[in-house]
């Protein structure tokens, strides 16, 4: 992977989110602007400061003005950034690698995601690319299902065993959403109720879903010799990798729905970026695509936090969980945090700016060393993948 | 001479019990299901028929009486499906279900400029309650009619008597059809039979005692046996009209019985069919020696066999778009743009994808670049329509968009190589499981601002 990477270069000084959830009565303006706010107040600076911004969303707006005319940015540069739910990351990225080439020196990364407006519930997009009518119906659901009774077959899962490691998963990020006031759904759900949902697509329910909800989450980044000017405490980027994979899972016979290999590339990038050399020892705890319950499971593995066949034991035995060995998701994840699509990145990306800084009240982890957030867009077989190694020093 | 050189049918896979209607009556119909039309009828029956090493016909004629597409050639989309040479003459031939019979007369009566295709499909649709909606059927038959030379049937005569007759008629501002008393009807077309047979006789040189068998085609119970009677035909002489089990098909039931006739048919057997509608129509064939080459791979009887009894009179009133119903809460999906079609005609339509020339791997859709190797522009055609398969991988999808959900999609693997993502067609959602066998079917997958989106799906081999 020819990649050079920036570690250590780029530092993030201030970071800001609004809570995620059914905001009825906000719109992408004001969540942009909240977000924007206290980011800004978070780096004790004012908006002025900012150079330029890159801005991420998937279906909220088109252009830099959905920022600039809402926010009063004045004359700045702004990128409209989209990579399908990698979003919020690729405005992270872009942002980062403009401050440490020196093209600026303060920006700002934000992503929006106004998803309740559409009157349908799920992830309801219109495609506004003509098309010949041949492009698969299949829903998000429908597409991540298909991890599910791939990898039990695999590994010699039965179906009760896949379930309960299911909805472990479902289970543990709605108990850490659960400690955190921002998250869309900050209830406990019971595990038989996760188990009992009514279904969604293959084994998946209602609860195996991550939340689809509006929210919007901001990040000021500056290179690291100037990070003090803004904080004591900032969050030192380690490696930032992104890869967009060729797309071949449903044209190949030979891919079989137990792995994301983009996902595989992209941590095997980063950590070569960051010079991690075991991510299951190494990495102290990470926010990761959770979009569906099985995405998670296989995750674990693709990360290389679990080897192959062995991630749905580590679950059971709570690895994962807050106080496990490798909190996974402690803010709750697209779970019970919530998905909207454009601030998911930064999202993930606001809670290493907690942790590392100790400000995770009930979810903090014990004293990290290094962070991970992992980002998708897509579906298995044809995605995209972005991770991020983060660390304090 | 003309003759008949290779042909085909079509029973879709759901029935509706008449038991289940208002007023009862015996057996059970054929009803296309919520993603077929006569469009995708005629391609899986013309499919049948042009399967193999069969001539590209010179000309394609389409006979409905429920076209997709009220305007706008239907015989276009069927003519894309099977993959024909742009050169054929393609041609729609409505409102009557004479027509079939009809365009069988006018494709011997071509004769020798080239083959002609003949598709002929139909949904009946009935007024609810109504006894059209109970004895209608939908089903579909095609036959590649050309020089007689190494036929499977020879067309000995054809003949037609023409009538003006108030009896089913239907209105552009009509949903469904009325029907003059039936009386009326019966008396006017059993004379108009017995001419149409005579004429037909006259013309192969055959008394009524050559006969082997004889199909009659009419909307009237009573007509077949009365023009028995009138024409001096023995009872055993008269074959099984399909109603118990299919129904009357509209403009493809006359055909759909000269292929069953054909299905069992003997070297030598002169077979009779005769559809009576508006004035009546008649075909003689005489089976050759090579009928046993040229028989599809599903008889009628196959396609009758193979079926789903259960389906809910309120699931196809809404299938047939009567009754109103909960509509997905999901957008609706966008028409499809003309010039995307266009350009990825034979993928859309034919489903024909691409063979890498450097690796040999199929590319399903069609690539420039191959998905294996990469080698780049060095593609051939890969016509992928009747390539099997099995599911690798697939799910039950409750949330997508669809006039029957749950979606059942899979992920599939040909035995010929390559890997499609696709809907399964035909299928019961708990009866699906990974290697399950399948074929390929062509679909319309919605309509969207009156845009029929036709592309292919697959289904549980039948």
């Amino acid at each position: 992977m020819p990649s050079n990477g920036i570690r250590d270069r780029v530092a993030i000084v201030g970071m800001g989110c609004t809570r995620f959830g059914e905001h009825w009565d906000r719109g992408a303006n004001e969540l942009l602007v909240e977000a924007a706010l206290e980011a800004c107040r978070s780096a004790k600076i004012e908006r002025e400061a900012i150079d330029a911004y890159w801005m991420g969303t998937l279906t909220s707006g088109r252009s830099g003005l959905l920022l600039s005319e809402p926010l009063k940015t004045g004359y700045r540069p702004i990128t409209r950034v989209e990579n399908f739910c990698a979003t919020g990351s690729e405005a992270i990225r872009n942002a980062a690698y403009a401050v440490a080439c020196g093209a600026y020196d303060l920006v700002m990364a934000i992503g929006v995601e106004k998803l309740k407006d559409s009157g349908y519930s799920g992830l309801a997009s219109a495609g506004g690319t003509p098309t010949d009518g041949t492009q698969s119906s299949m829903t998000a659901p429908a597409t991540f299902s298909l991890l599910a009774p791939a990898y039990a077959k695999k590994y010699g899962l039965d179906p009760a065993t896949l379930r309960r490691v299911l909805t472990r998963i479902a289970y543990k990020n709605h108990a850490n959403g659960a400690r955190n006031p921002k998250a869309q759904y900050q209830r406990e759900v019971p595990e038989a109720t996760i188990e009992n949902a009514p279904k969604v697509a293959g084994m998946l329910g209602v609860f195996d879903c991550s939340g689809v909800s509006d929210g919007a989450s901001a990040a000021i980044l500056c290179r690291s010799e100037d990070a003090h000017k803004y904080t004591d405490n900032p969050l030192l980027i380690k490696a930032l990798s992104f890869i967009a994979g060729p797309a071949d899972g449903a044209k190949r016979q030979d891919y079989d729905y137990t792995t994301f290999p983009e996902v595989v590339a992209s941590a095997a990038d980063a950590y070569a970026q960051a010079g991690v050399r075991n991510a299951r020892d190494e990495i102290s705890l990470a926010e990761v695509h959770d979009c569906f319950t099985p995405t998670e499971l296989v995750l674990m593995e693709d990360l290389g936090f679990s080897t192959r066949g062995t991630a749905w034991r580590d679950t059971l035995d709570g690895r994962f969980e807050i106080g496990g060995a490798q909190p996974v998701n402690p803010d709750g994840g697209l779970k019970s945090f919530g998905h909207p699509i454009g601030a998911s990145g930064l999202r993930m990306m606001y809670e290493m700016w907690l942790q590392f800084r100790g400000e995770a009240g009930p979810r903090q982890v014990e004293a990290p060393k290094l962070g991970l957030t992992h980002n998708l867009g897509g579906a298995p077989g044809r995605c995209v993948s972005f991770v991020s190694v983060v660390g304090a020093n | 001479m003309a003759g008949i050189l290779r042909y085909g049918s079509y029973v879709p896979y759901c029935r509706l019990q008449r038991a289940r209607l208002e007023g009862g009556g015996r057996g059970e119909r054929a009803i296309a299901n919520f993603d077929e039309d006569a469009t995708s009828l005629a391609v899986e029956a013309g499919r049948e028929a042009m399967r193999g090493s069969a001539p590209a016909p010179a000309t394609l004629l389409f006979a409905s009486t429920s076209h997709a597409y009220a305007e706008k050639l239907n015989a276009a989309g069927v003519h894309a499906a099977l993959d024909l040479p742009p050169e054929a003459r393609l041609v729609d031939l409505a409102s009557s279900s004479g027509a079939g019979v009809a365009a069988l007369g006018l494709a011997s009566a071509i004769g020798t400029g080239g083959p002609s295709l003949v598709c002929c499909a139909d949904m009946v649709v009935g007024a609810p309650m109504g006894a059209r909606e109970a004895m209608g059927g939908d089903a579909a038959c095609a036959f590649l009619v050309g020089d007689s030379e190494g036929a499977a049937a020879q067309i000995l005569g054809s003949g037609s008597h023409a009538e003006e007759l108030l009896d089913v008629w239907r209105g552009p501002e009509q949903q469904f059809a009325r029907q003059w008393e039936e009386r009326f009807a019966q008396q006017r077309l059993v004379p108009a039979l017995v001419s149409a047979l005579e004429r037909c006789l006259a013309e192969s040189g055959l008394a009524p005692s050559d006969l082997k068998r004889v199909a009659v085609d009419s909307g009237h119970r009573k007509v077949g046996g009365l023009f028995a009677r009138a024409a001096g035909l023995r009872p055993d002489q008269l074959a099984d009209d399909l109603s118990g089990s299919v129904g009357r098909a509209g403009a493809a039931h006359a055909g759909l019985l000269l292929a069953g006739l054909l299905d069992s048919a003997e070297p030598g057997d002169n077979l009779a069919v005769l559809s009576a509608s508006d004035g009546a129509g008649a075909l003689i064939v005489q089976a050759t020696e090579r009928i046993g080459d040229h028989r599809p791979a599903h008889s009628v009887a196959d396609w009758i066999q193979s079926k789903r009894a259960d389906v809910a009179y309120e699931t196809y009133l809404k299938w047939r778009e009567i009754l109103p119903f909960e509509p997905p809460r999901r957008p609706d999906p966008p028409r499809p743009a003309a010039p995307p079609m266009r350009r990825s005609e034979r993928w859309k339509y034919a489903f024909v994808g691409s063979r890498c020339r450097s690796c040999g791997t199929v590319n399903l859709p069609p690539q420039v670049v191959c998905v294996q190797c990469g080698a780049v522009d060095s593609m051939d055609d890969v016509p992928y329509a009747d390539a099997t398969a099995r599911v690798a991988t697939y799910t039950v999808d409750h949330l997508a968009y669809s006039l029957q959900p749950p979606v059942v999609a899979a992920v599939i693997d040909y035995d010929q190589g390559g890997r499609f993502a696709c809907e399964l067609a035909d299928v019961d959602p708990k009866k699906v499981e990974i290697g399950q066998e399948l074929e390929m079917t062509f679909r319309r997958l919605y309509t969207a601002d009156g845009v029929r989106n036709y592309f292919w799906k697959a289904r549980p081999r039948r």
